[in-house]
This record gives C-alpha cells, sequence and structure tokens, in this order.
C-alpha cells in the first residue's frame, strides 16, 4: 500500500473515531468558529473607525484574513499529531512505536489525526474569502483561482512546517514549546493585514527567513490584481507560494535531525 | 552465518546530574553536572537462525538498551552488530520491517481500535500481501484465542488478552526474528501458560529466532534451552540453563515420603557433601551433588534403611540460582 493510500486509511479511522464523541467534536468547532468571526469583527472595527489601512480596503483586508485563516486550518488540520507531539509521543516514549514500523515518521505523525475541530476555521475562511472575492467584484477566472489554490497550498505546506518544527524542539525539551505559537497564531494574526504597514525588519524577516509573506500578501496581492505598493513584481508574486514548500523541505531535514538525536539518546 | 551478530556493542548515557531540594532544582537549571552512565560495556554474542535465547538480568543491567538497539531504533556509542546483513539502527525501516517486538509494558496496538482493525491497519503499514496476510490473520487468531476479543477496543482488553493481541500483531508480517521484552509480566498463570504454549510453538514449527528477556525464571525453564545473563552491562554468562545451574552450585535435592513417621525420623543420608535440608514427619530433603555422589548411590543408601513410598529429584530454583550469580558478581539494582 503506497503512502497516499495509507495516509487516507489513518485520517478515515481517526475521523470515525471523533464522530463517536459529537459533542466534543462540535463545542471545539464552534469555538474555532467564534475565533475567526470575533478576529475578523476586530478588522470591521478598525475600519469602521479608520476608513482604510494605508489604502487597503476592508474587503481586501478580509481577503488576506480569510486566506489566511483558512490556510492555517488545512495545515492544522493535517498537522495534528505533529502539534501534540511532545505530551503524546515523547513523554509517554511512545515515538519508539514508530520507530518500529517500518514506514516514515512524518507520515506516522501526520496519520496520527485528522482533527476535525479545525473545520471551525476552515469553514468561516472560506466564506470570508468568497465574499471578499464578490465584494470587490473580481473576475472568476481560472489562473486567479489557480494562484489562489497554489498560495493556499503553499501555505498549509508553510504551517506543516511549523508544527514538524514545534515538534522537533520536543526531542530537546520533551514537551511542546508554546514559543512556537508566536509564528503560528502570530503569523496568522500578521498575515491578515497587507505586509506593507509593518516595519522594514519584520516584512524581510517574515519574507526571507519565515517566509509567510510568500504564501499570503505577496500571492494574494497577484490574485486581487493590485500593484504591490513595495514593487515586486508580478512574477516574483506569483512564484513567491514556492517558498512555502522549500520551507517544509528545510524543516522535514531538521526533524531528521532530531530523530536521529532521539534515537540516541533513547529519551 | 549467525543471524544476529554482536560485537563489542557499547552504549554511554550521559544524563544531568539532579542536586537535591528545590534550590537543587534551580541550580540544575543554570549549571549541569553531566554523569556518564555506561548502560552497555561491550556485549558480544551470536544468535543463530531458529535458536530461543533468554536474556536475563536485574533492572538496568542493559537488557532494554540491548532488545532496542537491535530493534534498530537506539544507536549505539560503539560496536558492530549485524541482523540479517542489516544494521539495525542504520537500515531501520528495512530493518524493522523484518522483526517483530512485544513490549510487555507497553502495546505496539492503537488505544481506541478493535483489535481486528489494528490488525488492518498493520496489514496495510507492513504492506502485506492480501493472501499472506489472511492466512497469517486466520492461524494467529485461531492460535491465540482472538476471536472473542476481534471486536473490542484494546483499551477495555484485560492485560492477558491484550498481551495475546499484540503478540499476534507482532506476527502478522511473518517476521523470522521476534523480541520480546517481558511479555508475561502481570500476567495471571492461564495467561502465562497460553503465552509460553504459543511461543514455543512458533519457534519449533516455524523456526522464528525468539529473544526473550524476562524476570520471571520459569518462563526461562520452560522455553529456552539457551539464556545470556547480563550484569552491568557485561554478558556474565552465556550458555545452556542447565550450564548456568552448575556454574554457580551443582546441586540437587532428593525429596524421599515415607509412610511411617518413624522411617523419615531415622533415616540417615551419610556423608560425601551430602546436606539434610529437612525432616518432618514423613519426607526429608536431601541435597547432594551428583559429581561427587550419584543419585543412585544416595538412592541405594536410603533404599537400604528402610521402604520409601514415593521418591524424586528436584533443580534448585532458578531464581536461587541467579540471584547466587547476582551476588557472586555484586550485582544490584541501579
Amino acid at each position: 500500500m503506497n503512502s497516499a493510500a495509507l495516509l487516507y486509511r489513518y485520517l478515515s479511522i481517526s475521523l470515525r473515531g471523533q464522530l463517536q464523541y459529537r459533542a466534543s467534536f462540535l463545542m471545539a468547532a464552534l469555538g474555532n468558529l467564534l475565533n475567526c468571526v470575533i478576529e475578523l469583527a476586530g478588522i470591521w472595527v478598525l475600519f469602521d473607525r479608520f476608513g482604510n489601512l494605508s489604502g487597503w480596503s476592508f474587503a481586501e483586508v478580509a481577503f488576506f484574513c480569510g486566506a489566511v485563516n483558512a490556510t492555517y486550518a488545512i495545515g492544522e488540520l493535517m498537522a495534528t499529531g505533529f502539534d501534540q507531539f511532545g505530551t503524546l509521543y515523547v513523554k509517554t516514549g511512545d515515538f519508539d512505536r514508530l520507530l518500529l514500523r517500518p514506514r516514515s515518521t512524518v507520515l506516522q505523525l501526520a496519520g496520527h489525526e485528522l482533527s476535525l475541530r479545525r473545520l471551525g476555521r476552515l469553514l468561516p475562511g472560506l466564506v470570508i474569502v468568497i465574499a471578499a472575492w464578490a465584494a470587490l467584484d473580481l473576475p472568476l477566472e481560472a489562473d486567479r483561482l489557480a494562484l489562489l489554490a497554489f498560495a493556499m497550498a503553499g501555505g498549509v505546506a508553510f504551517f506543516f512546517a511549523l508544527m514538524v518544527l514545534q515538534a522537533t524542539m520536543c526531542f530537546w525539551t520533551t514537551e511542546s514549546l508554546e514559543l512556537m505559537n508566536i509564528l503560528t497564531y502570530g503569523g496568522v494574526e500578521t498575515a491578515s493585514y497587507p505586509l506593507p504597514i509593518y516595519h522594514r525588519l519584520f516584512r524581510r524577516f517574515f519574507t526571507f527567513v519565515v517566509p509567510l509573506a510568500c504564501i499570503g500578501y505577496f500571492p494574494i496581492v497577484a490574485v486581487l490584481g493590485v500593484d504591490d505598493p513595495l514593487g515586486t513584481s508580478r512574477m516574483f508574486q506569483v512564484a513567491a507560494p514556492l517558498a512555502g514548500f522549500a520551507f517544509f523541505g528545510v524543516a522535514i531535514g531538521v526533524w531528521q535531525l532530531g530523530v536521529r538525536r532521539y534515537t540516541s539518546t533513547g529519551s | 552465518m549467525p543471524q544476529i551478530e554482536v560485537r563489542g556493542l557499547a552504549k554511554t548515557f550521559r544524563v544531568a546530574e539532579r542536586l537535591p531540594g528545590l534550590a537543587g532544582a534551580f541550580r540544575g537549571l543554570f549549571h549541569r553536572r553531566m554523569r556518564d552512565v555506561h548502560a552497555l560495556g561491550g556485549v558480544d554474542f551470536d544468535i543463530e537462525r531458529g535458536e530461543l535465547v533468554g536474556y536475563i538480568g536485574p533492572n538496568g543491567a542493559g537488557k532494554s538498551t540491548t532488545i532496542k538497539i537491535l530493534a534498530g531504533i537506539l544507536n549505539p556509542t560503539a560496536g558492530t552488530c549485524r541482523v540479517d546483513g542489516l544494521t539495525p539502527w542504520r537500515d531501520r525501516r528495512r530493518h524493522v520491517a523484518r522483526i517483530g517486538v512485544v513490549f510487555g509494558q507497553r502495546t505496539q496496538l492503537w488505544w481506541d481500535l478493535p483489535v481486528i482493525e489494528s490488525f488492518d491497519l498493520l496489514r496495510d503499514i507492513y504492506r502485506i500481501p492480501a493472501e499472506a496476510y489472511r492466512d497469517n490473520r486466520d492461524r494467529l487468531i485461531a492460535l491465540m484465542d482472538l476471536e472473542p476479543l476481534l471486536d473490542v477496543p484494546v483499551r477495555q482488553l484485560s492485560l492477558g488478552q491484550r498481551m495475546r493481541s499484540d503478540l499476534a500483531a507482532a506476527l502478522l508480517h511473518g517476521p523470522s526474528l521476534l523480541f520480546l521484552d517481558e511479555p508475561t509480566i502481570g500476567l495471571d498463570a492461564v495467561s502465562k501458560l497460553a503465552i509460553r504454549d504459543f511461543v514455543r510453538e512458533l519457534n519449533r514449527e516455524r523456526q522464528v529466532t525468539v529473544l526473550l528477556t524476562t524476570h520471571d525464571m520459569d518462563d526461562i525453564e520452560a522455553l529456552c534451552e539457551r539464556v545470556m545473563v547480563i550484569g552491568n552491562g557485561r554478558i556474565l554468562v552465556d550458555g545452556s540453563v542447565d550450564g548456568l545451574r552448575r556454574r554457580v552450585r551443582n546441586e540437587r535435592v532428593l525429596v524421599v515420603d515415607y509412610d511411617s513417621a518413624g522411617e523419615a525420623g531415622t533415616v540417615d543420608a551419610g556423608g560425601d557433601g551430602v546436606r539434610l535440608i529437612e525432616r518432618d514427619a514423613s519426607r526429608v530433603r536431601i541435597a547432594f551433588d551428583p559429581d561427587r555422589l550419584p543419585a543412585a548411590t544416595l538412592i541405594g543408601r536410603l533404599l537400604a534403611q528402610g521402604t520409601p513410598k514415593d521418591l524424586f529429584i528436584e533443580h534448585p530454583p532458578i531464581e536461587q540460582t541467579v540471584a547466587e550469580l547476582y551476588a557472586e558478581h555484586d550485582m544490584r539494582e541501579r
């Protein structure tokens, strides 16, 4: 059985398990949904007061916000095993069990759980994107949609990679570090606003070190069909999501180092 | 060529020394004194295909470390190890596809899944061909009497049921080598016997090589022809179970039952290193060394003095033998 089919098996088992606990799933999904709605309401309050944000309209900012939330939700949905890695696998020593199976540890952890409650963030995110798309009167063209899908795919790889990095640190610290939340939750918050409003150092950091803008701001500027006040070319904007995949590759490399450390310390 | 070839295997862990008290814990945050713990200090052994080897030693002696290294989930500090031509920790994924591992203390199954679904998932993980899977699964279910448990989630199984399921799960992919780490720990007598029967059958009928760690010497006596004793990270004894007994003390106990209390009270076993251990109304227990005094001679002496109703010879319990061996090497739990 190939890896994709095995992943599917893992995930369908996880889904069935979660549907058994319906109330818990509904409550958690509702919580995530409210979170997302409140975030958007915050942005709306801002716009109600100031009219626009350095020339960006409410609908445009809502587009950024919706897209990054939906992207993050999918990434988190797929990387739940990494998110809970420290407590579930390192602390208990259960990581040994994964190492005893002839499959990649990344695949086994990706298959750990498809956390349905993350749908609470995905659905409103998508709704916001669709509403903003309509409000902005963007033409429904294949290349725009394809670019958005590409940006989101890169974004999923990016957020997945953040979870992998967070899990990797557990090989040294045992417990999951809240430190990474600065980049995950903080990243979602940051990418909900257009990049030019931030300080130059921040912009550099989120472009070249942690390529959050490459899967959010830059490609979405191209989707919106506006000129980038930062002066980047369309070519760059369209290619930018590749950075998300590159970041994923780096994270997997770091993960392998962590596994090597684990297998030499045995804890 | 042996199936397992271990040479000079050593493992040193660096652990932070813990200072006592809360103040010590705080100091440890900033300044750590590291200490080397030598879990294995140069271990050599070969295991041939089809052997069933017991691996014993006190807690902390290095048993689990050895098993983990052989299973490919721990890198040694030094030494080499070949299992079926592979170096376990370097070729981990290829290696683990060929072996089965059961830890008595920890299940390899999915806590929330019914047993049969765990099996199905393992089929996919190990890429077991459909036909081989069906054959293996049905045979294991029959042998381990798992039919009534198949739809029960693993978390609801008793320890004995779980261990049977775990053993079956470890064999679905037909490994030629099985590591059993304390498979009978905490089990009741019936479950222990079932596990032993199964392991014996597996080894005899299917020629599966088994390396078994245990604290239960009955496991060793029931199953193993060869036993390795490890202490302080070194192999102390590697040989037959009888050899292990002889090495420490070559002693048998002759138990003699009499009908009348009078006979038991007066019997005299004579000299040649014979010791009278116990004497009550109708029974005497006499320890002797068969190399100094053959059993036949001793029995002859007793028959000359009376007519026993029954007599039989006991091995000293192997626990005692092993305890003496540990004492001899000054091994303590670490």
